[in-house]
């Protein structure tokens, strides 16, 4: 379905510039799919956004429907925090569009001002108001309500992020976990279509980050609201994305799943962002096998290239299994013991090294020569 | 253009001049009202040289250069030694009474540098109560210090002017950290090494920034040097107008007089080269060198002595004096008088915060190259010897009435003569400029604590560009409003050449009938008016003691940053 919509979206965007009238099979299509194409709560398409002179986001597409929970993951400087500032508003953008239930909020001679785009946010170091306590932070956005009203929903979302008995409080006397939660309460009380997360727990530390991040992923679910966050972190990215998009220089390289980006990534640097692992240099032997320095490997599934192409081969930790029949022999040049298991980099005949993930039972030394096999469900090859 | 309160409007291209330009329209206008008095001073010199200038030239003009370069070294040195020595007891230093003297040595900042000079000669003169009694005791022979002199001045001007060294300093000394001076030790120094080779270079900044504002304030006076009849700049100026009539002459003074503020300043910037005051991250409390035994009680007593002579002794001077023409001088006139002054320095500070407002927030917005060069214009007045200020805003006020009268008469009519001249409209002008930096200082700290993802929060809750000010700026803002408000207040209240050279008739204020009174040596009734100036002027030197007890405000404020319950916060 998403695919689907997906390629519909591109029809009715695509045709929408300078052909609008002179091809009525566009036209037929466009006025046909209008409906399908209003049901994305947010649409971006063909998205630039520019600091001076340098291109941040450079030609971005982006499709949500209600109630999904998406991340946006990428190396730090890779446009993601941009992304989420030019969907919020502050942020214009220099071409392309973004559309909100159907609605153009932004594009190069539109910008929608943020107040008026119905968004909630939270930020990256929470800007709660210092100067009013935690339950008017909360009623902050709800305007035109009485006083018992706003006093009735802070105290629920209070209750719904745990933090009950905290509403006269004042945000320095909270821990930042805390803050946190009030954030994501304030952003949630005017009950917005769509939350916008920038990078939400990277002040935290890594144990109460983890929890949060389930606390608030169960929260938004509950509550049925879709949010877009933001992150460099791609365990907070697994715990907390359905959809994840894994940007570089701007520009969405693969929109997917989690399993999906660590077993099946798109692009190079997909794969090599996600998850551990080493390309290795090998050749093509037929469709359906490689030949690398760790012997000849079946592929699960047939490449089109012709015998004898050089290709890259993606092995992740786990593909590399210690054996001792196996007569390829690699030393050892580093190992990392992670407690259940150790992590073993490992030289190859070639000089490229591997990494094996092993159970910490059996343990070898830096220097020691081991045999290994390759073990891979999915493996993954890229033409060089 | 990610500005927050610029987009207003849904879509950008039908957004008008004053929408897009707003802000520029604004900073520039600031900055055009601080500089067109200075230009009009210099353009004077594009003019013919006239009689009165040649004659001033060959008369006093080396004598001028000569008594301004003499004050200039002396009150630096004595600043400087004065400033640094009893920052380093009071911060690095333990000795009895330091926590008591750590923030009263900063008090003498409240006493006008003019009441102190007048205080000094009422007592300290031959024909003053000291020498009197001295003869009375030991005959007429007895020897005693000329005060009417050089040293005098100086010495006044040292006792008055040291706080801003001592203040900047000791912050400087406070916020260095022990991690420094432990890791020269480490490394072989010995404390005295420790001191000379890194905590006072690391306070360098911090010192010459405050030698720097001693000495322009140095430049700027007039009441002290007045008093003590001690020919500056200032003085010549004042003379040059009332006593010759003659304001081209007073502004070819007045820019000469600019030249050294201008030498001043930028002899401040390549000593400070590129150091500013930083600090280490890290704030372990000092631990302070112990002094015993002698050396323990010679600090105590150079504190107090000290602090004695700067705000002790003219402080009870003034209330002795203040007691005897109280009955007298406490009438309707005296409260006209207050009244009066309160009315105008309100007035000039309103105005001035509200100018300080719009430029901060046009920094915030719009931080482009226009806006920067333009703040950076409208906050030079504070280098602007009053003196010199109300020279340049007399010139400006004289154009722009030539200019009405121009039109006026073009239209048929009869000139009207000064219109805007002699009002209170010249006088608030040269306190907006003089004082425009005063009020953006704390402002503008206290803007930049606000981080902007609090607005850009508030307005993803909903909240429109005038709700944002409302319900989020100005309620975080308060603290610094009020700072402003209250420097700007006690600084147009002490204020004395511009308001003596502008003031439309029957527009006395407090600092006028100290010079009124003191000219004609009637020490004691210059003591009422100078003891309200010193009352009012604690009040931010209280506020500042209470700030800087705190230690040092960080750049950023921190989720966390400690603010009590109203959510009120020390700026």
């Amino acid at each position: 379905m998403r695919g689907f919509s997906r390629a519909i979206a591109k029809i009715y965007h695509n045709e929408a510039g300078h052909n609008e009238r002179k091809n009525p099979v566009h036209n037929l299509i466009r006025a046909s799919f209008r409906g399908i194409a209003m049901e994305f709560l947010l649409d971006i398409n063909d998205m630039h956004c520019r600091f001076d002179d340098t291109t941040v986001v450079d030609g971005l597409s982006l499709h949500m429907q209600p109630g999904c929970l998406a991340c946006l993951l990428g190396p730090s400087g890779c446009g993601k925090t941009t992304v989420l500032r030019a969907i919020a508003g502050f942020q214009p953008i220099v071409s392309g569009e973004i559309k909100l239930n159907g609605r153009l909020v932004s594009s190069h001679n539109v910008q929608v001002p943020p107040e008026k785009r119905g968004l909630g946010m939270v930020f990256q170091d929470y800007a709660l108001f210092p100067h009013l306590s935690v339950a008017n932070n909360i009623g902050f956005g709800l305007r035109g309500k009485s006083v018992k009203e706003r006093t009735r929903i802070a105290d629920k979302l209070l209750e719904l992020v745990g933090m009950e008995s905290h509403g006269k409080r004042y945000p320095h006397e909270l821990s930042g976990g805390q803050q946190q939660r009030i954030a994501l309460a304030r952003a949630l009380a005017p009950k917005p279509g769509l939350l916008l997360l920038d990078e939400p727990f990277s002040n935290l530390d890594v144990e109460l980050r983890e929890r949060l991040a389930t606390d608030v992923r169960a929260i938004l679910k509950s509550q049925g609201t879709a949010a877009l966050f933001v992150t460099h972190d791609q365990h907070e990215a697994f715990v907390m994305g359905e959809r994840i998009g894994v940007m570089h220089q701007g520009r969405i390289r693969q929109w997917d799943t989690a399993i999906n980006l660590y077993y099946e990534p798109a692009e190079r640097f997909v794969a090599d962002f996600i998850g551990q692992g080493r390309l290795i240099e090998g050749r093509m032997v037929n469709a359906n096998s490689v030949q690398t320095p760790l012997g000849t490997i079946e592929v699960n599934r047939a490449y089109p290239w012709r015998d004898g192409t050089a290709v890259d081969v993606l092995l992740r930790p786990n593909d590399i299994v210690i054996s001792r029949e196996s007569n390829i022999r690699c030393r050892i040049l580093d190992r990392a013991f992670k407690g259940a298991d150790t992590l073993y980099t490992l030289a190859l005949a070639n000089g490229d090294d591997v990494l094996s993930l092993a159970s910490s039972h059996q343990d070898y030394s830096v220097g020691q020569e081991i045999g290994v096999a390759v073990n891979a469900e999915h493996l993954i090859i890229f033409q060089r | 253009m990610t500005t927050e309160l610029s987009v207003n409007a849904g879509t950008l291209p039908r957004r008008s001049l004053f929408h897009r330009h707003g802000w520029h329209i604004a900073t520039m206008a600031l900055a055009a009202i601080v500089a067109m008095p200075l230009l009009l001073i210099f353009s004077g010199w594009l003019q013919a040289e006239n009689e009165v200038w040649r004659h001033l030239s060959e008369t006093v003009l080396a004598d001028l250069v000569g008594n301004t370069l003499v004050l200039l070294v002396g009150v630096m040195l004595g600043v400087l030694l004065l400033g640094v020595g009893l920052a380093w007891l009071t911060a690095l230093c333990d000795f009895p009474g330091r926590c008591f003297f750590d923030w009263a040595l900063m008090l003498p900042l409240a006493v006008p540098a003019y009441v102190l000079a007048f205080v000094a000669l009422g007592v300290l003169d031959y024909a003053g109560p000291l020498q009197t009694q001295l003869r009375s005791l030991f005959g007429d022979g007895v020897w005693f210090p000329q005060i009417r002199s050089t040293g005098g001045v100086i010495s006044v001007l040292v006792l008055v002017l040291y706080p801003y060294v001592y203040m900047l300093t000791r912050s400087a000394f406070l916020t260095q950290g022990q991690g420094t001076l432990e890791a020269a030790r480490i490394l072989g120094l010995g404390p005295w090494g420790g001191f000379f080779k890194v905590a006072l270079p690391m306070a360098r900044p911090a010192i010459v920034a405050g030698t720097s504002l001693a000495l322009m304030e140095t430049l700027a006076d007039f009441g002290t040097v007045a008093v003590f009849n001690y020919d500056t700049f200032t003085t010549a100026i004042y003379k040059a107008w009332f006593g010759l009539f003659n304001l081209q002459a007073a502004s070819q003074l007045a820019s000469l007089l600019l030249l050294f503020v201008a030498l001043a300043l930028i002899a401040e910037g390549r000593l400070r080269g590129r150091a500013r005051y930083h600090e280490t991250g890290c704030r372990s409390p000092q631990q302070r060198h112990h002094l015993v035994g002698i050396r323990a009680w010679l600090a105590t007593l150079a504190a107090a002595s000290l602090f004695g002579l700067a705000f002790v002794f003219p402080v009870l001077q003034l209330l002795l004096w203040a007691w005897e023409v109280v009955r007298n001088d406490l009438d309707s006139r005296y409260l006209a008088l207050l009244w009066h002054t309160l009315l105008l320095v309100s007035l000039a500070a309103v105005l001035t915060v509200c100018g300080a407002l719009l430029l901060a927030f046009a920094k915030r917005y719009r931080d482009d190259a226009v806006n920067s060069v333009a703040v950076r214009i409208a906050t030079l007045g504070y280098a602007m010897p009053g003196s010199v200020l109300a020279i340049g805003v007399m010139l400006t006020f004289t154009g722009i009435d030539n200019f009405i009268n121009a039109l006026w008469r073009l239209f048929g009519n009869a000139a009207s003569g000064q219109l805007l001249g002699g009002t209170v409209a010249a006088l608030l002008m040269a306190y907006l400029v003089r004082f425009l930096a005063v009020a953006f200082g704390p402002i503008d700290s206290g803007l930049g604590r606000i981080r902007p993802s609090i607005a850009e929060a508030a307005r993803s809750l909903g909240a429109a560009p005038r709700e944002l000010l409302q319900r989020v700026y100005l309620p975080l803002l308060r603290p610094g409003l009020l700072t402003a408000l209250l420097l700007v207040l006690v600084d147009v209240m002490k204020e004395m050449p511009a308001t003596q050279l502008l003031r439309p008739f029957g527009w006395d204020t407090l600092a006028v009938r100290i010079y009124e009174m003191t000219s004609e040596g009637e020490w004691e009734r210059a003591a009422l008016p100078a003891i309200t100036l010193i009352l009012a002027g604690l009040l931010p030197v209280i506020y500042l003691v209470r700030r800087s007890g705190h230690d040092a405000p960080s750049p950023q404020a921190s989720p966390r940053e400690p603010m009590n319950k109203s959510g009120r916060r020390w700026v």
